[in-house]
């Protein structure tokens, strides 16, 4: 068994096949490897959700997960949220509410927030906090965060997962 | 930091995953869900030389009723999908209340149920939760299988009954009684955080007399502690004011905790004998109240 692998997989709509060490995380190879580095690594151990991605639907952390184990898999990084110049509404929001200052947290929250509003377009402030209590800021208090998240989901929110 | 280099098998099959434990024994780490295995690796805690990563093996996830009114549950089952299964409430609602309280919903859409219970941090629900509910695991390896309860599983600080050549491949779940009464609470710095102090319960009634119960606590020892003179105090007893004011000081007594850098002994004590009060009363309320 080697310590270096391929692997396939689909990024924001695009397919990459890229020879990895097995023992590189999914972060690192987004940022390394393809260059994606709008996802962030605070803690590089699971704690900070600055990794935060949408893999086959779901919110992970990046930094969490070998990239081989992506293999076949569809991910979503905040490189693919804006279209074009056109923000995506989180992003729009964000900006209108002043939700970030340094911006270092920020595609965690984003790719968190996206994946909530998916399964939750209609929350609560309450389960907003809650969605939001994995990622961690240090500039804004989460106020604005929060008013962001609960400005964006009319646009944002598809229908209820069953 | 980044994990240690290693030799990365991906098998399909559980035979396949257990002969390669069986082949490379203390150096392989099976590898599930990674929310806990990941950081360990990445802070350099753990290096093993080899992972089985055990996500291409099918048949190992699902929930599913058992015969006689139980569940078993896949142990590569994540932990998001049984926070989601909307069936889970009825048959088993402390389980179902336990779960949304592991970790943040990014950690439980990655986590397994197996994962967090092979871990073992003496601080973590299901650990705990199994314990309480009599819950039995299956562990398989090249030479088969064995069942071994949850209570004989936790043998001490993150360490369990399943040998290095093995594999947690089912929980098995007693059926839940009606009309039981049960509750879960903790008490943590933050939503999602580990808990410095939990507890997990049930009680049979007969009328307003307890007949039987189980009270676990988590985050009070090296694995997950059953208070039984606790129990004794609640049998033949109403959930009165008086009954849950004794077993609170039971608790405190029973309890032997550690001091560490989140709390210190005394309160871990102190907040379990709380804990265990308010969660009974809140378990006979809910009762009352008419809900399950």
């Amino acid at each position: 068994m080697s310590t270096k692998s391929i692997l396939n997989l689909t990024v924001n709509g695009k397919a990459y096949e890229k020879l990895v060490e097995v023992r590189m995380t999914l972060a690192d190879f987004l940022r390394n490897e393809l260059d994606l580095t709008g996802t962030h690594l605070g803690c590089e151990h699971g704690v900070c959700g600055a990794c935060t991605v949408i893999m086959n639907g779901e919110a992970v952390r990046s930094c969490l997960l070998l990239a081989v184990q992506a293999e076949g898999a569809t991910l979503e990084t905040v490189e693919g949220l804006a279209d074009g110049d056109r923000l995506h509404p989180l992003q729009a929001a964000f900006q209108d509410r002043h939700a970030l200052q340094c911006g270092f947290c920020t595609p965690g929250f984003l790719m968190t927030a996206t994946a909530f509003l998916k399964e939750n377009p209609q929350p609560t402030d309450a389960e907003i906090r809650e969605a939001i209590s994995g990622n961690i800021c240090r500039c804004t208090g989460y106020q604005p965060i929060i008013e962001a998240i609960g400005q964006a989901a009319p646009e944002v929110g598809g229908k209820p997962r069953e | 930091m980044k994990p240690a280099p290693f030799d990365y098998y991906c098998p399909e099959t559980l035979d396949e995953a257990a002969g390669l434990l069986e082949q490379h024994g203390d150096d392989g780490k099976v590898l599930a869900g990674g929310q806990s295995l990941m950081p360990l690796m990445s802070l350099r805690l753990a290096r093993p030389s080899v992972i089985v990563d055990l996500n291409r093996v099918s048949g190992l996830d699902g929930i599913g009723a058992n015969g006689d009114g139980g569940l078993h549950i896949g142990a590569l089952t994540r932990q998001r999908a049984l926070e989601r299964d909307a069936g889970l409430p009825a048959r088993n609602p402390l389980l179902a209340a336990a779960v949304p309280l592991i970790g943040h919903f990014q950690i439980r859409n990655r986590g397994t149920v197996g994962g967090s219970l092979v871990h073992a941090d003496p601080a973590a629900e299901l650990p705990a939760v199994t314990v309480a509910l009599g819950a039995d695991f299956v562990l398989a390896s090249a030479g088969g299988e064995r069942v071994v309860s949850a209570d004989e599983f936790y043998l001490g600080y993150m360490a369990t009954a399943c040998e290095a050549n093995e594999v947690l491949t089912e929980i098995r779940v007693p059926a839940w009684k009606t009309g039981r009464l049960w509750a879960i609470d903790e008490v943590s710095r933050r939503k999602g955080d580990f808990a410095m102090v939990g507890v997990a319960l049930w009680a049979d009634m007969d009328g307003s007399t307890c007949t039987d119960s189980r009270i676990t606590l988590f985050g009070v020892g090296g694995r997950p502690v059953r208070v039984e003179k606790a129990e004794q105090r609640l049998h033949g007893a109403a959930l009165d004011d008086a009954t849950l004011k004794e077993v609170e000081r039971i608790v405190f007594e029973e309890l032997e905790p550690d001091s560490d850098i989140h709390a210190s002994a005394l309160y871990r004590r102190e907040v379990g004998g709380v804990l265990t009060r308010r969660a009974l009363r809140a378990a006979a309320e809910r009762a009352t109240e008419g809900g399950a």
